[in-house]
């Protein structure tokens, strides 16, 4: 009898969605997104929330997409990827979306990538790791650059800088455990040599037993801290406290003015891999980066009051992406728009230059990523990077 | 030689803020029984409410003293509005309550502050101090400085003064204690003020060197507690000695095997402490302080 009472009320709001929706297909296309918008992972959720709806706006101020408006609808996962499932469920079934932008977690997207690929609706996750599109699944996309190329452009500097030699000390959190694997992986190919490595809790307030370990290695060039939240401010603190003079490189997990600030005068001559995004106003006039990063900027702090970061500009990318993959099919259908985001040529994003293929669901290379050194607590880009 | 002595300063560094988180909970315990578990949050506070008291243009000092005042009124109303309405629920429902407050406590510090990672200024400057090829920072001396006056001042009101006695008075018997005059509504009260206020001063002086946010609470609490089970629940010599041989294990584990287990040898070793002395190296059996 319960059983019953569930069905029947299913039914009915099933047929209230399907009505709805019949109701609105004709004027607006109905995009989705699972972001994690509060919990943990609210730092990424919330920025790419605040980003997609202010875009969507902007989009049907000036009338839409072919003629027809744009309509968001997202649920917040609170950083579980139970709920990241249920929703995306919910959006295939119930709100019948025809794209979907977000994922804000690595764990929710690979939760949602069945769901997508089973429904055939194009997915444009804003998550980091690189087995979101490897293997390719034919649905999935994504805008973030990897922990993979964070560390093959440190080592391309090591390279040129003829520094092979070096040692890794890494936090033990997912950020920190995730970028280590992968650093490792590519190292023999970028032709360093990881002679030591260390690693450190990810609430520990000092690590100048590690770092003493790593000074007394002989013919180590160089230092690599991948790492996220306080744990590199303090590695780079300790590293001067014992007065080591080796070139120290943290990774793009610290790259916020935050760093800057909790590191204080130890963190010069620190270098770190960057998006266009956090240093908009230090690019060059010729840097093709420069209007889109600079706008979104303003844009975004004119209409949140708080300043950027890298997250947001992720959802406004995954966003430009599949509008103008939407203008170039000349429709919403599904399929043909999957074709197009594949397709999709030279877009300059807040991330990057976008060159997507049927093999590279990403389409990001090394220039997406600039290499940073500190001066006079300030970013400096570093020339030739 | 060097090394070994770098090993020892990182222990005393970490020790020495694990010392003087465990020293809030020796308070609390003594008047009232109760593992106080917000007493992480009351170090967050200190430290969280100094950051913002100068971000508003307030100095040092009277930022901190701010945080301190603060805290301590914070710590008042737990003992006022959760734990005294409780008072005749078993010594684990009032532990219970003190965790409901630190999640509590938690909450509101992310709302009414931020989630980003803080520092304040050292007191004596970031220049560490070289001595036999190993370095140590000015802070981390002010830090076990701290831990030491404040051992030496719970001692000398528990031992020396009538209000003390009271407290001991207190927590070996209630009633009794009522019937020869203390209010230990009082007692308790000023046991959580000064818990409380230990708590804050332990966050201004720590963050300089192991920064705050509004979630350090819980993981400082924890290694405190560990402290003062090593050391023994009451006592406050064994808070902080407690708190340096667990700071010490960490860093010796941490340079001489893999910082990976670090965590679980420091544990380890407090449950072997514990399994063959179960009061703790400093911790005294109850009848024998009546």
């Amino acid at each position: 009898m319960k059983a019953l009472h569930r069905f029947g009320a299913t039914t009915v709001v099933t047929l209230l969605g399907l009505f709805i929706a019949a109701h609105q297909a004709s004027a607006q296309i109905k995009i989705g997104a699972v972001l994690s918008v509060t919990g943990p992972a609210s730092f990424l959720g919330d920025p790419e929330k605040r980003t997609l709806e202010i875009y969507v706006d902007e989009i049907n101020a000036k009338g839409g997409v072919n003629g027809q408006k744009l309509q968001l609808v997202v649920y917040d996962d609170a950083g579980s990827a139970d709920n990241a499932r249920t929703f995306a469920t919910r959006l295939v079934e119930e709100d019948k979306i025809v794209a979907m932008v977000g994922g804000s977690t690595t764990g929710s997207t690979l939760a949602m990538i069945p769901v997508f690929e089973d429904a055939k609706i194009p997915f444009i996750s804003l998550a980091g790791a690189i087995q979101i599109i490897q293997p390719v699944h034919p649905w999935v996309f994504k805008t973030p650059h990897t922990d993979r190329m964070a560390c093959e452009k440190i080592f391309a500097d090591l390279k040129t800088r003829n520094l092979t030699t070096v040692a890794l000390i890494s936090g033990t959190d997912a950020f920190g455990k995730s970028m280590r694997d992968q650093c490792i992986a590519v190292a023999p190919n970028a032709g360093i040599n990881i002679a030591i490595e260390e690693s450190y809790g990810p609430r520990d307030s000092d690590m100048t037993p590690q770092l003493t370990n790593i000074r007394n290695k002989a013919g180590v060039l160089a230092v690599v801290n991948p790492g996220f939240g306080q744990g590199p401010a303090i590695v780079t603190r300790n590293y001067r406290q014992l007065g080591i003079t080796l070139p120290l490189y943290q990774s793009h997990g610290v790259a916020s003015k935050q760093f800057i600030e909790l590191a204080g005068p130890a963190a010069e001559g620190v270098r770190l891999p960057a998006a266009a995004l956090l240093i908009a106003d230090k690019l060059p006039a010729s840097d093709p980066q420069k209007p889109v990063v600079v706008n979104y900027s303003r844009t975004y702090q004119e209409k949140t009051g708080q300043a950027v970061s890298t997250f947001g500009g992720h959802a406004y990318d995954g966003l430009m992406i599949l509008v103008q993959a939407m203008q170039r099919a000349k429709s919403a259908d599904t399929a043909k728009v999957r074709d197009e985001i594949e397709r999709t040529k030279g877009y300059i994003g807040t991330g990057g230059i976008v060159n997507m293929s049927p093999t590279d669901h990403m389409g990001l290379d090394l220039s997406a990523f600039h290499m940073l050194e500190i001066k006079g607590g300030d970013w400096t880009l570093v020339p030739g990077t | 030689m060097a090394e070994l002595l770098q090993f020892v300063f990182s222990g005393l560094t970490v020790g020495a803020i694990y010392a003087l988180v465990a020293l809030g909970f020796t308070l609390i315990y003594k008047a009232s029984d109760i593992i106080n578990f917000a007493q992480g949050e009351f170090v967050m506070l200190g430290g969280m409410t100094t950051v913002f008291a100068m971000l508003a243009g307030v100095s040092l000092p009277l930022a901190a003293l701010i945080a301190i005042i603060v805290t301590t009124a914070i710590g008042l109303a737990l003992h006022r509005f959760a734990i005294e309405p409780a008072r005749g629920a078993s010594p684990v429902a009032l532990i219970m309550i003190t965790i409901g407050a630190s999640i509590f406590l938690r909450g509101i510090a992310q709302i009414i502050f931020d989630r980003r990672f803080h520092s304040l200024p050292s007191l004596f400057g970031d220049d560490p101090i070289k001595f036999g090829g190993a370095a140590i920072l000015p802070q981390s001396l002010v830090v076990l400085a701290s831990a030491i006056v404040i051992v030496t001042l719970l001692w000398l009101f528990i031992d020396r003064t009538l209000l003390g006695k009271a407290v001991i008075a207190t927590s070996a018997n209630r009633l009794a204690a009522r019937l020869i005059g203390v209010d230990t509504r009082r007692i308790v009260d000023l046991s959580f003020a000064v818990s409380a206020a230990i708590g804050a001063i332990a966050g201004v002086l720590i963050t300089p060197i192991a920064l705050t946010s509004y979630d350090v609470g819980t993981l400082l609490a924890l290694k405190g507690f560990a402290a003062v089970m090593l050391g023994g629940l009451g006592s406050a010599l064994g808070a902080v000695v407690g708190g340096l041989l667990i700071g010490l294990f960490e860093a010796l584990d941490a340079g001489y095997l893999s910082s990976n287990y670090k965590d679980a040898i420091a544990f380890l070793i407090i449950l072997i402490v514990l399994i063959s002395i179960p009061r703790g190296l400093f911790g005294r059996a109850k009848i024998e302080r009546v």
